[in-house]
């Protein structure tokens, strides 16, 4: 995946990712359109399909809503890249299928509107703008099961015996 | 080697005989919960696995209490999603407008959450029940969809702090200062993907509505889940309650802790965060005039009985500052009840407060409660994100019940006379 960097700082949290008042739908692409509209109004429609937030530490503290994945994915954004994630958003991410990354040096030395290339298998960031290559930090074998099955709903049915 | 609290719990629902912080384990659950936000996706979700019952329909609570009384159509559809689930899959606790409390009152209350639990919610705040010496986290939708299905989790098993508290509380200070005081210290993140361990000689002062309020916050300091070991207050709670049998676990003395940290609780002052995070903490003594426009004083942080005997202390006799509107939420119907019972809600409708039926509402930006462009609210709340109670230029500070109680009567924030 390709797309170029907006930056955020550090402890962007659910609220400033989706506000409540907009969680009355499971609709993705609705709830995209107000994505952090508080800190970023207009961020939605300035978005290009495939852009990547690149933010610091603590990234999605605050409430449990999945909502705040999904408000990022119906945006258009193809992955989070951080300093490090708030738990629940994380398992939250890894379950709906929005990559997330922990990767300091890339979120230090990227700059807004850097492009930035990511191999989701290997790990690899490369920042074309800066022409700088980055590992981001492998997951644990267990939450490898689960991203390789498909996410956590087939891998339950996998463990239920259930075909996928 | 030794176990902390967390681990022991969670190995007492594995079929390992130990586990230890960094390992994955699938845990068994002995309760969940849903509410009417999270609750729609998770059936979503649910019904993708493609099984038509769930591991236990008296292990499930569904709890509209968000956008309850519902506050516009979608809403109203999001707790008819809720209440389908609940009625076609025979789902023992659903509880209507009426009946309903905020959630992480009305488990505890009911008798649903025991010591010992592993208990999982989609809702960030389930923490609140390690109060009980439960192990209790807050996941998403489709993890707690999952949950439905298996009657378990995966967990990777968090290392522990240990918070030893000592000393006798000042008057005025509950559980809201020492649970504030310490994200101060160690921030946001301070606790991410660990347990909160709170244990030591203060504790026997420290009621069980005060716990519930610590462990509640612990997700604010990024942790997994607070805990509190089981004792007589915790005994007292329960005695008259549970609904299930219980088994009590203590941590081992030579348990490994990632960082053991003592607090002095006589030294905690009446603490206030500031704007736009939890950890911007800072007594009410050295904080100067700010004038607020709404105070509120519910949630599933500080909606309690305990919170509004305070509240009602400090309000008696006086009158909400012209400039400020006062919403007091009582968290369930049995709190609401004993309030009126002891005179309570008298006393603060006298003083002109608002009254609430139980509901998140403004906690969370929903309803009952929204603040305008530039507007402060003082809130015994647990969060003060930006726009987390309405416009994206609004303010919240976080106190507890007394400093709430008598800033509302000032216009300013401000700790009670005497």
């Amino acid at each position: 995946m390709i797309g170029k960097a907006w930056k955020f700082g550090d402890n962007i949290d659910t609220d400033v990712i989706i506000p409540a008042r907009y969680l009355v739908t499971q609709d993705m692409l609705e709830l995209g359109k107000h994505c952090m509209e508080g800190i970023a109004p207009d961020f939605s429609s300035r978005v290009s399909k495939g852009d990547i937030i690149v933010a610091g530490r603590n990234f999605g503290c605050g409430s449990s809503r999945e909502h705040a994945p999904l408000a990022i994915l119906g945006a258009g954004i193809s992955a989070v890249i951080a300093i490090s994630f708030a738990r629940i958003f994380f398992r939250n991410s890894i379950n709906v299928g929005l990559p997330v990354l922990i990767c300091k040096d890339v979120v230090e030395e990227c700059e807004e509107g850097d492009l930035l290339e990511i191999d989701l298998e290997s790990g690899r960031i490369y920042n074309k703008s800066k022409d700088k290559e980055y590992k981001s930090e492998s997951y644990p074998p267990q939450l490898m099961d689960i991203i390789k099955s498909g996410g956590l709903t087939n891998y339950t049915r996998r463990r239920l015996g259930i075909n996928v | 080697m030794g176990m902390t609290l967390t681990e022991k719990i969670i190995s007492a629902h594995t079929d390992k005989d130990e586990v230890h912080s960094g390992e994955f384990v699938i845990a068994r659950v002995d309760f969940s919960l849903a509410n009417d936000i999270t609750g729609p996706l998770a059936i979503k979700e649910f019904e993708k696995i493609g099984i038509n019952k769930v591991f236990d329909k008296e292990r499930i609570a569904l709890i509209p209490d968000h956008f309850t009384p519902n506050k516009d159509i979608p809403s109203a559809e999001q707790c008819k999603i809720l209440r389908e689930f609940a009625r076609k899959m025979d789902i023992k606790y659903y509880y209507e407008v009426g009946r309903v409390g905020i959630e992480h009152a009305l488990l505890p209350e009911e008798g649903l959450i025991v010591p010992g639990d592993v208990v999982i919610g989609a809702d960030s705040h389930t923490c609140t029940y390690g109060a009980l010496g439960a192990f209790s986290t807050g996941v998403g939708s489709t993890d707690l969809a999952n949950v439905w299905a298996t009657g378990d989790i995966w967990l990777r098993v968090p290392e522990s702090i240990k918070f030893i508290l000592y000393g006798k509380p000042g008057k005025w200070i509950t559980g809201k200062d020492i649970i504030l005081n310490i994200i101060g210290r160690i921030g946001v993140e301070g606790a991410n993907y660990m347990a909160m361990e709170f244990s030591g000689e203060a504790l026997k002062y420290i009621s069980m509505d005060s716990r519930f309020t610590i462990c509640n916050m612990a997700i604010e300091a990024g942790a997994k889940n607070g805990i509190i070991p089981f004792d007589d207050i915790t005994a007292e709670y329960i005695k008259s309650r549970n609904k299930r049998p219980y088994k009590v676990y203590l941590p081992d003395e030579d348990a490994n802790y990632k960082e053991i940290i003592e607090i002095d609780v006589s030294s905690i002052p009446l603490e206030v965060a500031f704007p736009h995070l939890p950890s911007n903490v800072k007594s009410v003594e050295e904080i100067g005039d700010i004038y607020i426009d709404q105070v509120v004083i519910g949630s599933c942080t500080n909606g309690r009985i305990e919170d509004l005997r305070i509240a009602a202390q400090i309000l008696k006799g006086k009158k909400v500052h012209p400039y400020v509107r006062l919403i007091v939420i009582p968290a369930t119907q049995e709190v609401y009840l004993q309030a009126l019972k002891e005179g309570l809600i008298e006393i603060f409708i006298s003083a002109g407060a608002s009254v609430s039926t139980p509901t998140c509402g403004p906690c969370l930006g929903g309803h009952m409660g929204i603040l305008a462009k530039g507007e402060k609210a003082l809130a015994t709340t647990n969060r003060n994100f930006i726009g987390r109670m309405g416009h994206p230029e609004s303010e919240v500070y976080l106190c507890g019940p007394a400093v709430a109680a008598a800033s509302s009567i000032e216009g300013k924030i401000t700790a009670p006379y005497g």
